[in-house]
């Protein structure tokens, strides 16, 4: 078995020129792209008041409060802490199936298959990503204003701010959605709220179910924290005890979630998976 | 050309129709029972959350008349008819939504420098040891599960007031979400070429990079710019805890009670985020090709 013949260079770069004489531009392209973003690192370390110093001494006081923390212990707020996670869960659920219930006629006037206008759809667009655009946090501060404090202003903030995340989602369900079973059903006679009832409704709900499911579970998340600003649930107690530097219950109150979420995380894949069979959701 | 239907003899038909039937019932029991645990759950959580349809009701024309408000000038003339009443601080609310984005990025970059450090350990077809992996991604867990503003509530306290807490918060919650991600991208990988790496006797570190990281690095790229515009959000409330941010102004304006001054900081966030959005989608598909904008 004889070696392959040496390649020779000169040959090989006449032949692909496109690889061995790129243009200087294109090879300067990734590093001064990897410069730039270096530079606003650097400049954002400098301005936002990094210093070894601070970091150090930031991570000696972390130590401790981490030491302190240990171990979780409720003292005997323990049933007070249950009924704030309840309320949590109670928020999460309450908001979700709220927001998915207004999205829902909403999202067709989204949809480019069933608003064929773009005049109409380009304003409710723009609307809901205006509310995405706020925060979960701001519309619970908002809520307080008009309902006061308490978890129902966090079921209504929670609604409003995955109202516009709903929205998009769902009319984006509806545009991936199969146009030929519309078809079929305008093909007998149907009209344009059977073709919606019967095209359209049953290919996109399970969709649907899916992403409120995920949603339930996401919220969990945001509800824990809505407390924060005053809108009930276990955020309350827990910035009230980081406040008053209670570390043991303030670590016990994070167990408390983390438990939760991996809990609601559960159950809601199992009832996904039911819903949707064993494929991926977005 | 006549064309015959062949109807079953009906003793057949019945055996059929009564299954079909029964098959039918079934789902609609299944469907009636899922909905009764449903609307049973809501009417615990209704309970739960202190629900109160009367109170709602009575003071809905608040919330319309909170954004009449908000959009009202101290002179009872609209905003927008005096844009420079309406944006008087704009100076120092834009140099403050400069810091919140600053805050964001820097955050994100930390949060996926350090993902990207965890990724292949947390992956199932990369992780070099099986106790290494289950931490890692206990880790990952606790670092995405504990929101944002937890963590800079505890910051706050250890490091100071100021923006440095935010930027920790958003990195450790960024490395939570991002590692997560990044390594289910991993777990997708062709694995062929790794196993062509390993042959030549490479170690671990090379079959990552030689042979992994060329897969996976175009969806790292996407997720850690989509991740960028999530923190924008996230990083404009920072401030409410303290940890710096126009989210500062804007609850100092809220509970003030300063109206125009809260629809004029809302706006220029939603602006702002609209940019990003528009920019990073934009970046997202120049980079990986329009299928890549999801």
């Amino acid at each position: 078995m004889s070696p392959l013949p040496a390649p020779d260079s000169e040959h090989l770069r006449a032949r692909y020129p496109d690889v061995f004489n790129r243009p200087v531009s294109a090879r300067l392209a990734t590093p001064a792209m990897i410069a730039a973003a270096l530079a606003i690192f650097a400049f954002g370390l400098v301005d936002l008041d990094f210093s070894p110093a601070r970091i150090w001494a930031g991570l000696h006081q972390l130590g401790w409060i981490t030491l302190m923390m240990l171990p979780p212990d409720p003292g005997s707020s323990l049933p007070l802490y249950m009924k704030a996670l309840g309320e949590t869960l109670s928020i999460a659920l309450l908001g979700t199936t709220l927001a998915a219930v207004c999205a829902l006629p909403v999202c067709l006037l989204a949809a480019r298959n069933i608003v064929p206008s773009r005049l109409l759809r380009f304003p409710v667009r723009r609307f809901l990503d205006a509310i995405r655009g706020v925060d979960t946090l701001i519309w619970a501060l908002v809520w307080i204003n008009v309902v006061g404090l308490g978890p129902f202003a966090g079921v209504l903030a929670i609604a409003v701010s995955d109202f516009g995340a709903f929205g998009k989602l769902f009319s984006e369900a509806i545009e991936a959605a199969d146009q030929r079973q519309v078809e079929g059903i305008r093909a007998s006679g149907g009209n344009a709220l059977h073709e919606i009832r019967f095209g359209l409704l049953p290919q996109v709900l399970p969709v649907i179910a899916g992403q409120v499911l995920y949603f339930i579970e996401s919220n969990t998340r945001s509800a824990t924290i809505i407390g924060i600003v005053g809108a009930g649930g276990i955020g309350l107690q827990l910035a009230e005890q980081i406040r008053v530097l209670e570390w043991q219950k303030v670590s016990f109150l994070i167990l408390m979630i983390l438990v939760a979420v991996a809990a609601i995380d559960w159950i809601s894949s199992k009832l996904r998976f039911a819903i949707i069979g064993r494929r991926a959701v977005a | 050309m006549a064309v015959s239907v062949p109807i079953l003899p009906s003793e057949k038909l019945a055996v059929l129709s009564g299954a079909y039937r029964k098959a039918v019932a079934r789902k609609r029991l299944h469907l009636a029972l899922a909905t009764g645990v449903f609307l049973a759950a809501l009417a615990a959580a209704s309970i739960g959350a202190e629900v109160n349809l009367r109170t709602f009701f009575v003071h809905f024309g608040n919330f319309v008349s909170y954004f009449d408000r908000i959009l009202t000038l101290d002179s009872g003339a609209r905003v927008w008819t005096d844009i420079a009443e309406w944006l008087w601080g704009w100076h120092k609310w834009l140099w403050m939504l400069g810091e919140t984005i600053l805050i964001s990025y820097v955050g994100t970059l930390f949060g996926a420098v350090l993902a990207f450090a965890l990724n292949f350990l947390a992956a199932e077809n990369t992780s070099p040891a099986r106790w290494l992996r289950f931490t890692v991604r206990r880790f990952l867990e606790f670092a995405r599960t504990v929101p944002g503003i937890v963590f800079a509530l505890i910051f706050v306290i250890a490091f100071g007031l100021g923006p440095m807490a935010g930027v920790l918060a958003i990195a450790i919650h960024s490395t939570g979400a991002l590692g997560k991600l990044f390594s289910e991208i991993v777990e997708n990988a062709e694995m062929k070429p790794v196993e062509g790496v390993r042959s030549t006797g490479a170690s671990w570190i090379s079959c990552m990079r030689f042979a992994v990281l060329p897969q996976v690095a175009a969806g790292y790229a996407s997720y850690a710019l989509l991740r960028f515009e999530i923190n924008v959000r996230e990083a404009s409330v920072m401030g409410f805890v303290g940890a710096g941010g126009i989210g500062q102004e804007l609850v100092v304006a809220i509970r003030k009670f300063y109206y125009s001054d809260v629809s004029a900081i809302l706006l220029m966030i939603i602006l702002a985020v609209f940019v990003i959005d528009i920019g990073t989608g934009w970046m997202r598909g120049r980079l990986f090709g329009r299928d890549a904008r999801t």
